[in-house]
């Protein structure tokens, strides 16, 4: 079922960043694609605890800051070891200025 | 000082032994490390990748091997192969140290299948599997020198210091590292391979153990058909004659500093080195700042160095001066293991971490 709740407004991430989102105990990741486009996954990586939020966004990719593990933010796609397991990823939409995001 | 201390350690520094299970019982594996703040911006920009830096200077070190290796070929049989030789064995059994490291963390190059093409060159070359060491070093990152934790501790306490001028010849390292290749290649992985790296990847330390074998084979194949050890001296070799710079300045890295910390400024050492060193290890010599934020490439870390220096010790000023810190350590370290050099933080700094550094009084040194 869904359940929309606002992250944050869409000045708040620069293209090619993503910040932290913290919602009922849930850490999530919203990224601004290098297009203008919002995403947003589990904000953890899935290889050890480290928040992708202090990580490097490249295109499509985000860069785990411990070890280095790579996901397409997009897809949740794992890219390679030291991460071999997916990340989720949630439906993001805009209303007016407000970045969405799909947490149920 | 009691001798009952000499040759045994209250460390168990095996990966499945008491040490791993009380770190993982206190939390000090997988813990939270201490990070000095830096704005978001900041770090951004030290964060980027560039492909330009790690081109030039991989070109620079296989153009000098070429060069060096056609030397020492061309005297070969005479003293003046010697220098050209030393040369080449510093660039194979050092130099790919730094490589492999960085393209293990995936930042020298921005495009990654170059990060990938150099991180298997150099892994041939250093003889370190590249999937075994890979969640090796995952692991190192994660639990920087916590006792049975860290897979990558030089030199454990109390220091054996014969196994350490041994490794100046690359001598125990190649030893494993052969035996490790032959079990490998026979389909065996130890059950401490198997407790870090993911069952999903474990084929590929086989098929890779494989492939090297019979690299191998085929050199010493083509040295026995032409009676000669220059095939030898070219492969294989140099990672034992050409490792005593990857030594020097890898055990600067961590030695004679504290274990069982959760912040990098009280276990690991940055140190200030002339430019052919930082060349052929990479600027690895910022260690402190590296293991801080290894997002960052090795050629931003003088950057990095001069954004956090604030909150660091001050580096040692050049390796000279490391080891005038750290063999006196390794040497108090052989009566009384819980002995470490503590260095001193700025007065801008915040302080150390200390709530898992908890030892008795006389083993800080001021």
């Amino acid at each position: 079922m869904a359940q929309w709740v606002a992250a944050c407004t869409v000045d708040d991430i620069e293209a090619e960043d993503l910040i932290r989102f913290d919602h009922a105990g849930r850490v999530f990741a919203i990224y601004r694609s290098p297009e203008g486009d919002f995403y947003a996954t589990d904000g953890i990586c899935t290889h050890e605890h480290a928040f992708l939020a202090d990580g490097l966004v490249m295109g499509d990719i985000i860069e785990c800051p411990k070890h280095n593990g790579r996901f397409n933010y997009k897809t949740g796609a794992a890219k390679g070891a030291p991460v071999c397991v997916n990340l989720a990823t949630y439906p993001v939409r805009l209303e007016g200025s407000a970045v969405l995001v799909d947490v149920g | 000082m009691t001798l009952e201390n000499l040759g045994s350690s209250k460390r168990d520094y095996n990966l499945l032994g008491r040490d791993a299970r009380r770190a993982a019982e206190t939390g000090l594996a997988a813990a939270e490390w201490y990070h000095t703040a830096l704005p978001r911006k900041q770090m951004k920009e030290l964060m980027q990748r560039s492909d330009g830096p790690a081109i030039r200077d991989t070109l620079i070190w296989l153009g000098l091997m070429a060069a060096f290796a056609a030397g020492g070929i061309y005297f070969w049989g005479s003293w003046w192969s010697v220098p050209f030789f030393l040369a080449y064995g510093v660039l194979y059994g050092s130099a790919t140290d730094s490589r492999w490291h960085e393209c293990g963390h995936g930042t020298a190059f921005k495009t990654q299948w170059m990060n990938r093409v150099v991180y298997q060159l150099a892994c041939f070359m250093i003889m370190r599997n590249p999937v075994t060491w890979r969640w090796s070093h995952a692991r190192h990152h994660t639990d920087t020198t916590i006792v049975g934790r860290d897979p990558e501790i030089a030199v454990m306490r109390p220091p054996d210091l014969l196994r350490v001028v041994l490794n100046v010849f690359g001598i125990v390292d190649a030893y494993h590292a052969i035996g490790d290749m032959l079990r490998n290649a026979a389909g065996q992985l130890s059950p401490v391979e198997r407790s870090f790296i993911p069952q999903m990847e474990q084929a590929k330390a086989i098929r890779i153990a494989r492939i090297w074998l019979a690299i191998y084979l085929a050199v010493i194949a083509t040295a026995i058909y032409f009676q000669s050890i220059l095939p030898l001296v070219l492969v294989g070799l140099p990672r034992l004659y050409g490792a005593w710079h990857m030594v020097m300045c890898g055990l600067l890295q961590h030695g004679g500093l504290a274990d069982n910390v959760t912040d990098h400024r009280l276990n690991t050492r940055s140190v200030l080195m002339n430019p052919v060193s930082r060349f052929i290890y990479w600027n690895m010599n910022y260690h402190v700042e590296h293991h801080m934020f290894p997002m960052v490439p090795y050629h931003a870390l003088p950057r990095l160095h001069e954004a956090i220096k604030h909150d660091l010790p001050a580096p040692s000023p050049s390796i000279l001066a490391g080891y005038r810190e750290m063999i006196p350590a390794f040497l108090r370290q052989l009566r009384y293991e819980d002995y470490f050099v503590k260095r001193e933080l700025p007065a801008s700094a915040k302080p150390y971490r200390e709530e898992f550094h908890e030892v008795p009084a006389p083993s800080a040194a001021q």
